[in-house]
């Protein structure tokens, strides 16, 4: 559909144009409910990231958590603010051999590391 | 023609229309450009005798108001989204235009974080730490300012495009804003990394 009129000409006429613009104004408003719901939940886990720095953890432990929350709220990023949780499978795919190629790369130097600093 | 066409038809072989697969596609490399940085972060760490904490030389409390910022930005980017798919122009732009501004907030405090590291004279050359913290912030940075000069084109000269063909430029902001999100994601994770751990 192709409209000529500027600024904010708004669907409200009758036809099935306007009921697929009503379809998908519902799934907007759903969309726009979860983003704002989703930022919520980072700006917490912002907060809880902060707070668990100053209780001073252990490194391992603290490793661990940062990075535990870390890879929540990015998952939250990526499901929701990049809608990958109602995509096509073909996006999976691509995502899934780019991880394929990256955790190689992030795991062989770290082996290769952690042999060659193996205390004798 | 052996061109791609930049159109917003959905391919029935693909299920996408070709925009949103090239942005992923180009998205996908990003992740493999900033894993390589990760990768190397992680080995030079695990390799070092000693690592300093990171607010040894770095300002918590204002990368965290660096990542409400972003995080915050994110959300403008989508309710701009949002606004275009339902016909409402002026709120779309209302709502880029906070993106771009956070994106600018972001780089001033950036700025002022840099400027302080070198006014204490703490350069990349300094330590392996600051090395790899100016690498990925630095690289983050520029992912920054690109992804504010793509959303200054869509706000001004490129919105244009919203007279002629709405879906077509909608289809634009969609991808500009997956983009800009993978922005935010990067930092999520810099910012435990690089700053409390």
């Amino acid at each position: 559909m192709s409209h000529s009129a500027g600024d904010r000409a708004h669907d409200s006429g009758g036809g099935p144009a306007s009921a697929a613009a009503a379809h998908s104004h519902a799934d907007v408003d759903r969309h726009v409910r979860s983003a704002l719901f989703v930022f919520a939940a980072l700006l917490v886990l912002t907060g809880v990231t902060v707070g668990a720095w100053f209780l001073h953890l252990p490194t391992r432990a603290a490793i661990a958590l940062a990075l535990a929350i870390a890879t929540v709220k990015g998952t939250l990023v990526a499901a929701w603010f990049m809608h990958l949780v109602s995509e096509e499978r073909l996006i999976y795919w691509m995502l899934i051999l780019a991880a394929s190629c990256f955790l190689p790369l992030l795991l062989f130097p770290t082996f290769t590391m952690l042999g060659a600093i193996t205390p004798r | 023609m052996s061109a791609i066409p930049y159109t917003v038809e959905v391919r029935p072989d693909t299920g996408l229309n070709n925009g949103k697969i090239a942005i992923w596609l180009f998205l996908a490399s990003e992740v493999m450009l900033f894993g390589a940085l990760f990768a190397s972060y992680v080995m030079l760490r695990v390799g070092a005798t000693t690592w300093p904490p990171g607010a040894t030389y770095l300002n918590i409390p204002l990368a965290t108001v660096n990542t409400v910022v972003l995080i915050g930005s994110s959300v403008t980017m989508v309710l701009a989204w949002a606004s275009l798919v339902k016909g409402e122009f002026s709120r779309f732009r209302l709502f880029l235009g906070i993106t771009i501004l956070c994106g600018l907030v972001f780089l001033v405090i950036k700025y002022f974080e840099y400027s302080a590291k070198f006014h204490h004279g703490y350069l990349p050359a300094t330590n392996t730490f600051l090395a790899i913290y100016f690498t990925l912030t630095g690289l983050h940075g520029l992912h920054v300012i690109g992804g504010m000069a793509v959303n200054a084109y869509l706000w001004g000269p490129g919105s244009a495009l919203w007279r002629t063909d709405r879906q077509h430029f909608t289809n634009r902001v969609e991808n500009a804003g997956l983009f800009w999100h993978l922005v935010d994601l990067v930092w999520i994770f810099l910012f435990p990394i690089l700053y409390l751990l």
